[in-house]
């Protein structure tokens, strides 16, 4: 029994198959759990008012438009190691979703700014990042779609993936060298002093694991789809041959 | 390798195109720059060192798609790539190619266009300074998104959205090294990391964008 059994696209199927519904049960519940719990059921923050509300969708968004590219970036380095079908496709049907919460963390950040800050977008270094982070990931899905031979595609999405990496911690560091932050610091650490209110720490964790959640979903779900197109392919290959 | 640099600086020099195409663009957008923004000299000095790095960085662009094209078309990149000599040394000389014909020009041209938008006079040094550090690795950058997209027909368009995110700390560092020149202050950090930069992707990129090329040839 090893991990990499799940390679086998139909190991993969059947488990994907398997354990979906759990997975997609799992999110619909800690997200209406941790929505409701956040939006109704937590009090106003001093100086925030009932904006600090966007929280439970801003944080976990942002957390994991990062850790999307994150396990974009495993999933390359497997393809590229291991020649791993799955894992490429994966990749591939990561990008989207992660796309979609960079777009959703950068939409709640501007509705959050405009009454807080008294504008809808500073170019400030996170927000900067972020938007840097968000043309990444249109150049990765632009260049899958760009190249016909599926295993060429793999392979030079793989290399983009992890040159991309490197320049997008580098342009990380570079952007705060260059501006200083309207947005506030960190203030989910684990070693710091100074965090956030449990009132509002408790409801937030659980939006985060229903995004992190929901994002495991999705990708299963869009992998699946990748490999029943994949399948689809062959077999009108083998038509023709025949 | 020698001899290949000499061949890409031939046939750029001599087929036309490539070689000036990119110092007019560099012109232009300087000329429509005062344009744009109204000709009072105090907004233009003020700008005038992020105008002029944009401009060498999409004049820099422009002329990428043109790196690995023709070779790849009329097969010289096949016989390139078998040859003896290291794909990686390939990479690197049409990298300094491209150099020699967009980035030095820019480099050199960049001192008579900053007048055109009064430029402080203590930022040239420094805007040479920061060209000449910061152009290579546009090069490189440029010749690896070029190596990714040797193979499509129409690939100039994605080109360009693969490449601009991977040129923002090189524009972030070159521009704030001339503006903290102007401005008299300490432009040591900006200058340093530039020069890591641009040696960090001439170390490293090489081997990327020579995978990428193995793999559009496969």
């Amino acid at each position: 029994m090893s991990l990499w059994e799940y390679a086998n696209p139909k190991k993969f199927m059947q488990t994907s198959q398997a354990v979906l519904p759990v997975i997609w049960g799992l999110t619909a519940l800690s997200m209406v759990v941790g929505l409701v719990w956040g939006f109704f059921l937590t009090p106003e923050a001093e100086n925030f008012g009932s904006t600090v509300k966007i929280i439970y969708l801003h944080v976990p968004a942002a957390m994991m438009a990062i850790n999307a590219w994150v396990m974009m970036l495993v999933a390359s380095l497997i393809w590229l190691i291991r020649r791993h079908h799955v894992s490429a496709l994966a990749a591939r049907a990561a990008a989207p979703v992660g796309l979609t919460m960079t777009v959703i963390a950068l939409v709640t950040g501007a509705i959050w700014g405009q009454p807080m800050w008294g504008t809808y977008w500073a170019w400030d270094p996170r927000l900067t990042s972020f938007l840097i982070l968000f043309l990444f990931y249109l150049g990765y899905i632009a260049l899958w779609e760009a190249i016909e031979n599926p295993d060429a595609a793999a392979d030079l999405t793989s290399v983009l993936c992890i040159v991309g990496s490197v320049f997008a911690l580098l342009s990380r560091y570079a952007v705060n060298f260059w501006n200083q932050g309207l947005h506030q610091g960190a203030t989910l650490s684990l070693d710091k002093q100074e965090n956030i209110a449990n009132v509002f720490w408790f409801p937030l964790l659980v939006c985060m694991g229903a995004f992190i959640l929901l994002f495991v979903a999705l990708v299963l779900e869009r992998t699946r789809t990748e490999i029943r197109a994949r399948r689809i392919k062959a077999l009108i290959a083998r038509e023709r041959m025949a | 390798m020698i001899a290949l640099l000499i061949r890409d600086l031939a046939l750029a020099i001599r087929a036309g195109g490539g070689f000036g195409l990119g110092l007019a663009f560099f012109l232009i957008v300087v000329v429509l720059v005062p344009f744009g923004v109204g000709p009072e000299s105090a907004i233009l000095s003020r700008i005038a060192p992020g105008i002029l790095w944009v401009g060498a960085l999409l004049a820099c662009l422009l002329s990428l798609d043109r790196i690995f094209a023709l070779d790849f078309e009329d097969g010289s990149l096949d016989l390139l790539a078998t040859a003896p000599i290291p794909l990686e040394g390939v990479v690197a000389m049409k990298a300094a190619a491209h150099w020699v014909t967009t980035g030095l020009p820019l480099t050199l041209a960049a001192p008579g266009l900053g007048l055109l938008l009064s430029l402080d006079p203590a930022a040239y040094g420094w805007l040479v300074l920061s060209l000449a550090l910061g152009t290579p690795a546009l090069s490189m950058i440029g010749t690896f998104g070029a190596a990714l997209t040797v193979g499509l027909k129409r690939g100039g368009l994605l080109l360009s959205l693969l490449v601009l995110p991977l040129y923002v700390p090189t524009l972030i560092f070159g521009a704030e090294a001339v503006v903290r020149g102007a401005a008299g202050q300490s432009n040591a950090t900006p200058l340093l990391m530039l020069a890591g930069i641009t040696l960090a992707t001439l170390a490293l990129l090489p081997f990327a964008a020579a995978a990428a090329i193995r793999i559009n040839l496969r």
